[in-house]
């Protein structure tokens, strides 16, 4: 078991052709996953890294039965492509790219939301379950088969995470970057009573960062939801007010969505906090052995 | 990106938006023909600068004749202002506006936010105008009325309803301007991507009227692309040199005042790499993200930038790399000691992709300076020590 995505997905990928979609697409079927075609408008009809390209993405749904799209467009397209998605009847869109514009995701959300289409991102690693379906750009090979599940705004803090828990003995069930934008599609509160419902996972890592209030949300659902022991670091803690880090969506307005009130109300939620990621592994290890 | 507030009042202006006249000055003597064009007996001389509190800080000035519009005008203009939102270290003013003065009957707040939880924009509207919002929302939260508009129907006649009954007018006169106030504003925001506008005060004048006496605007930075008119309104002298500068050679930089310099890979691991710091007992210096795409120039980049800072004692060079691969930033670093006088202890952690050619790269490269660590934990405990000095 896993969660959202597994062996048998059948993924396509918006902006199939394109540099990074090429790259990225090369190492997921690398990494077992079963990709069955792509989207590029104009190169319909053509194959490419020997699967079929189709020009609008209800085509590539009708042909190919795919329920996942990964989408690799440019920022300015990223709104439209979500919504393509949505309206051809994809189940769940994980959005690789960074830098779309706020208004377009409020109302791509908006769109995907309407037709029940999930979203992961924009802005994030996507999607791992380990040693079955890599939708996304990280290293396959840091997350090893195992019980833990793991929800990330942020890539590279994901990678830490999941190399110290597999470090520690652990393994990884699934692995979901949700991204640092102001406005993303699942976010803790979704994916948390997914990993609650999963036989396979027995312990959760949350890592958050400043911004915004998903992080304090989660902490209520957790109180009153989650029995499965939860992890938690949330970055930022040193970072100045007012500016922004480096993700768009990582940033202390007025007093609020500050690290420390986010760490207490983990807490009080009964959260092991971490302050440090390094703390990681160890955290997840204690709180299984209690 | 944000505006001055002389901008941020042309692109009222286009929508319909009424604010007081005014016209931006340079010098004094610009400001004075200004003031005679204007004509009227009073005049407000505003510092142009990108921080609230403009009023507080001495910047903002009533002058009753030409003659003291051309001498605020030289006072203001050239003065190091400091506010709340400036930082000690304050900001130079180059700029002033000229406007008209206005007759003021009563003080209200408006503006429009993104509303991260509701993911849409919400209109945000106070009687108690002039005041910083922040306060306002801390002492009498009650005293803020906030107006979600879901985009897919836009600004509605319920939304302005809901808008001049909370704020208590009763005037069917007053209601109407205010609506129609409001629903300009909202197309703003729409129309230009905006991040948040704030107009603060928004006056309502002894003849009923409301206009915006205040105006500030930011804008979403990954939309400006498709916003000419708006990217041509940047003014580079109030941004933070070295952040721009990283800027162009795609990495992200915030400086700090700390004394360990940080070079990381991703914005979340680049904050946990300052919150390890700060636990261990040290101080980063900045926050840099080399991004996905870090190669040997980026990285000599990185280095330069951070050791412009003469508060650096030791660098952490901290990469998980997932699309970076780690020998990139290995040769990054050897060609930065080549590019750079890096006279710092550099510490370096290397992991994920490519990581052990990395380590190989650094080994045969023997750098004096350069100090391997095994993890997040061991760079950070010796980049605490490089910084005070030990070994």
């Amino acid at each position: 078991m896993s969660i959202l995505v597994n062996k048998d997905t059948k993924v396509i990928v918006q902006g199939f052709t394109g540099k990074e979609g090429t790259f990225h697409a090369e190492q997921c079927l690398a990494y077992g996953t079963k990709i069955v075609g792509g989207v590029t408008p104009n190169k319909g009809g053509q194959e490419h890294l020997g699967l079929p390209v189709f020009n609008i993405v209800s085509d590539a749904v009708k042909t190919t039965g795919a329920t996942v799209s990964m989408i690799f467009v440019p920022p300015a397209f990223v709104g439209d492509a979500v919504m393509e998605a949505a309206d051809a009847g994809i189940e769940l869109a994980v959005v690789i790219t960074e830098g779309a514009p706020v208004r377009d995701m409020q109302m791509a959300k908006a769109y995907a939301t309407k037709k029940g289409m999930k979203t992961i991102g924009p802005n994030c690693p996507g999607i791992i379950t380990a040693q079955e379906c890599k939708i996304g750009i990280m290293p396959g090979n840091i997350f090893k088969k195992g019980n833990i599940g793991l929800i990330s705004k942020s890539g590279t803090l994901t990678y830490e995470g999941a190399n110290q828990v597999c470090k520690e003995g652990f393994g990884i069930s699934t692995a979901v970057g949700i991204g640092g934008d102001p406005i993303i599609g699942l976010s803790y509160k979704q994916l948390l009573p997914m990993f609650e419902a999963d036989p396979e996972t027995k312990a959760i890592v949350m890592i958050g960062e400043i911004g915004g209030d998903l992080e304090i949300q989660a902490a209520a659902f957790i109180k009153k939801n989650i029995t499965k022991p939860v992890v938690a670091f949330i970055a930022g803690q040193t970072a100045p007010k007012g500016k922004r880090m480096g993700h768009a969506g990582a940033i202390v307005s007025g007093s609020a969505g500050t690290a420390a009130e986010k760490m207490e109300a983990l807490k009080a939620a009964g959260v092991t906090v971490v302050v440090s990621p390094a703390e990681i592994g160890k955290a997840v290890k204690e709180a299984l052995s209690k | 990106m944000n505006i001055h507030e002389y901008q941020a009042k042309q692109i009222f202006a286009k929508y319909g938006v009424p604010t007081p006249r005014g016209i931006v000055a340079n010098t004094p003597d610009e400001a004075l023909i200004n003031a005679k064009e204007l004509g009227g007996s009073i005049w407000v001389v505003k510092a142009q600068i990108h921080a609230g509190g403009r009023g507080l800080g001495g910047g903002v000035k009533l002058a009753r004749s030409l003659d003291e519009v051309k001498t605020l005008a030289s006072e203001i203009i050239g003065m190091t202002l400091v506010t709340h939102q400036t930082g000690p270290e304050g900001k130079l003013v180059q700029k002033v506006y000229i406007e008209e003065g206005a007759d003021i009957k009563d003080e209200l707040y408006l503006g429009v936010v993104l509303d991260r939880a509701k993911e849409m924009p919400v209109i945000m509207a106070s009687t108690e105008g002039g005041m910083a919002i922040e306060d306002v929302a801390h002492d009498t939260p009650e005293k803020i009325i906030k107006i979600a508009v879901d985009p897919a129907i836009g600004f509605q006649g319920f939304h302005g309803r809901e808008l001049v009954f909370g704020l208590g007018i009763t005037d069917p006169d007053e209601q109407k301007k205010l609506i129609n106030f409001a629903s300009k504003l909202y197309k703003v925001y729409m129309d230009n991507d905006a991040e948040m506008i704030e107009i603060n005060p928004l006056i309502k004048t002894g003849s009923g009227d409301f206009l915006a006496l205040d105006g500030k605007m930011g804008f979403d930075d990954s939309a400006l692309g498709r916003h000419p008119d708006i990217e041509a309104m940047r003014d580079l002298s109030e941004e933070d040199p070295d952040e721009r500068e990283a800027g162009q050679y795609g990495l992200s930089y915030v400086s700090l005042d700390g004394e360990i310099g940080c070079m990381v890979n991703g914005a979340g691991l680049a904050m946990g790499t300052m919150d390890t710091i700060n636990y261990m007992g040290g101080t980063p210096a900045n926050f840099l993200d080399v991004g996905g795409k870090a190669n040997a120039e980026t990285v000599a980049k990185g280095f330069e930038i951070i050791l412009k800072n003469p508060n650096v004692k030791a660098i952490f060079v901290n990469i998980f790399g997932g699309i970076v691969r780690c020998d990139r930033i290995a040769n990054g670093i050897l060609e930065a000691t080549k590019l750079v006088d890096v006279h710092v202890p550099v510490i370096v952690r290397l992991d994920g992709t490519n990581a052990e050619e990395a380590t190989e790269i650094l080994k045969n490269a023997n750098i004096p300076n350069v100090i391997a660590a095994t993890d997040l934990a061991d760079g950070a405990a010796k980049a605490v020590k490089a910084a005070k000095g030990e070994k």
